[in-house]
């Protein structure tokens, strides 16, 4: 039943909606203004908002100084890379716990996402031997296999979500048709479960890229992501902050858009099963 | 071809026991309907004959073959669900192919079944529309297309019309009435409408709590019913069950009377008073309270009677013995 909305709340329900949303916006927002200061504006106190002398110095000088093409070409292997791997094994193992589900069940999901209450330097050593043993370190498949294996738990349990959405009369209708398998997965389950295989390949992309745990610490010269490029501005030469900032939103600058353009399907698969 | 046979078949889930060890023929070519009240385990039956669940212990063989471990896909066998399980992505055309596409049938071929199914069933101007532009009836339809087009050596349908509206189900029920008579292929059909059963079904499983009551055909079940549930159960109105004096007179602990084997009669023996009227046209049903007999007597009256609530009646049961039954519910024959 709709609830009668006074004008007056409504603006009142507007402007709230509105404050929150700058609110968590504002720290890029700071970002992206920064990286247009000279060095000194950026560190002027009380803080310029929008009265400065505007320049694209720091973009041209980052772009001079760093190769940032081989950087994005690195974050694009990585983040793809993982999540395709990861969707790849989850949608199996989402399969399996939503439509042929055992007792344990539950207490897999959960002990999988424990694994996620690990601090990440918990595991960071035993890693970091097994890559050298392996010969994987500064290499984009081990991040790739690393990445997929951080957020493995994640995608199970989105793609576990949306699975159980799907009626398992339509699969057992695929059963009774003929159908493997293979060919249940293949041509019912995942056309089905597409808007929700979507956002969740979106959701673990940008989580893979913004990694900065492991692609710091397992990376060099070679494999090395976005997430390095960004912070080779950070500490060396002291703090520039609006090159800084200006490394930054390169950085962030094509998940940005990609997350602008796809927001309906992101918001449509985030409130999935909440508001069906 | 297609005999089905169950031979001590069970199901357990856990420790429960749904299906006790139950033994079965449905002969090829018959239209065999499961009927019960919901939980009976008449789904969880046509499941264990799908294969769409594991039987705990005993066989299943389909003509002859046994088919307890074989996969539902391999089974031969075609299924219509109460929710229609359509594929939602898919057009009409390509829902009733996709049998035919795992079957890996050649394409023309299936261009040929799919157009010969849309036409008995009246789809051929909807097969390019997705199931979610169809209405009920339509997806039901199409439900059956797709069942159809893989010559199965049996159909299985589970409650397919409850979803639909009284007018449609009606419609519905004689179209598959109908079309096992032009396939003549075996249907095994579960419903908790007796009607539906009553007016389908060459032979009626009753079931309860996974036991069955009684097998047989239609006028089998109306006319010799072998226990008190089954009594109860097939039949609309309910028949009649009168305990007593009146029950002892025929030697029996409980006897049953048919609405319909009720006259109004003014020297009739029994008396009482009308609760209800139902005026159906061509029938009216008479609800009949205070007559010593039972709570309720139903009295099932051809045509229209002027009664109304209130109305004091007299009562003639016919002359043909009444059905008969000891303490435990079983027929004395």
């Amino acid at each position: 039943m709709a609830r009668a909305v006074t004008p007056r709340r409504k603006a009142l329900n507007t402007a709230l909606a509105w404050g929150i949303g700058l609110l968590i916006f504002f720290p890029i927002l700071w970002t992206i203004l920064t990286s247009f200061k000279t060095e000194a504006e950026a560190i002027a106190s009380p803080p310029l908002f929008l009265n400065f002398s505007w320049t694209l110095e720091n973009y041209a000088v980052v772009q001079e100084r760093s190769d940032y093409m081989k950087f994005l070409v690195n974050s694009l292997i990585i983040a793809g890379g993982s999540t395709l791997l990861g969707v790849i094994v989850a949608v199996p193992a989402a399969w399996s716990m939503a439509f042929v589900p055992s007792r344990r069940t539950k207490d897999i999901l959960l002990w999988m996402l424990s694994t996620k209450m690990l601090p990440a330097v918990g595991v960071l050593y035993p890693i970091y031997l097994l890559f050298i043993e392996l010969g994987l370190l500064d290499s984009r498949a081990g991040l790739v296999v690393v990445l997929m294996l951080i957020n493995l738990p994640i995608i199970v349990w989105m793609l576990y979500t949306y699975f159980r959405e799907i009626p398992g009369e339509i699969l057992e209708a695929a059963r009774m048709d003929g159908a493997g398998l293979r060919e249940e997965i293949l041509y019912v389950l995942t056309p089905m479960a597409i808007p929700g295989i979507a956002s969740t390949i979106l959701l673990n992309f940008i989580l893979a890229w913004n990694e900065a745990f492991w692609t710091l610490n397992l990376t060099a010269a070679n494999a090395a992501p976005l997430t390095a490029f960004i912070a080779s501005y950070s500490s060396p030469e002291g703090l520039f902050y609006a090159k800084l900032s200006a490394a930054s939103t390169m950085a962030i600058a094509p998940i940005l858009i990609l997350g602008w353009f796809s927001q309906k399907q992101l918001v449509r698969g985030l409130t999935f099963g909440a508001v069906k | 071809m297609g005999q089905i046979t169950l031979e001590q078949v069970t199901k357990r889930f856990g420790s429960t026991e749904v299906i006790p060890p139950l033994d079965l023929t449905i002969e090829d070519g018959e239209f065999c309907v499961f009927v019960g009240p919901s939980g009976c385990g008449k789904s969880t039956l046509l499941r264990l004959i799908a294969g769409l669940e594991d039987i705990s212990s005993g066989v299943i063989r389909i003509d002859g073959t046994d088919a307890s471990d074989t996969p539902p896909a391999k089974r031969g066998l075609a299924m219509v669900f109460q929710s229609y399980a359509l594929y939602p992505h898919m057009s009409v055309r390509k829902n009733i192919a996709f049998p035919m596409r795992m079957a890996s049938v050649p394409k023309d071929e299936q261009t040929r079944r799919i157009e010969a199914a849309a036409k008995a069933l009246n789809l051929t101007e909807y097969l390019d529309r997705r199931p979610g532009q169809l209405s009920g009836g339509q997806r039901q339809r199409v439900a059956i297309g797709r069942a159809i087009v893989r010559e199965p050596s049996a159909f299985l349908f589970d409650e397919p019309l409850s979803n639909l509206d009284a007018a449609l189900r009606v419609g519905m029920r004689l179209e598959i009435s109908e079309l096992h008579e032009r396939l003549k292929t075996t249907m095994i059909y579960v419903t908790h409408d007796q009607v539906e059963a009553m007016t389908m079904a060459d032979k009626i499983v009753v079931l309860r709590a996974g036991n069955i009551e009684q097998v047989g055909s239609p006028l089998e079940l109306y006319r010799t019913p072998r226990n008190l549930f089954v009594a109860g159960f097939i039949g609309s109105p309910k028949m009649n069950l009168i305990v007593g004096a009146e029950a002892a007179r025929h030697d029996a602990h409980t006897i049953g009377i048919r609405p319909e084997h009720i006259d109004v009669a003014d020297d009739g023996p029994w008396q009482g008073t009308v609760g209800v009227a139902e005026h159906l046209g061509s029938d009216t049903f008479l609800h009949v309270h205070d007559t010593g007999l039972a709570e309720t007597l139903t009295v099932r009256a051809p045509g229209e009677v002027g009664l109304r609530h209130g109305d004091p009646i007299t009562l003639r049961p016919r002359a043909d013995q009444p059905h008969r039954f000891d303490a435990a519910g079983l027929r004395i024959m």
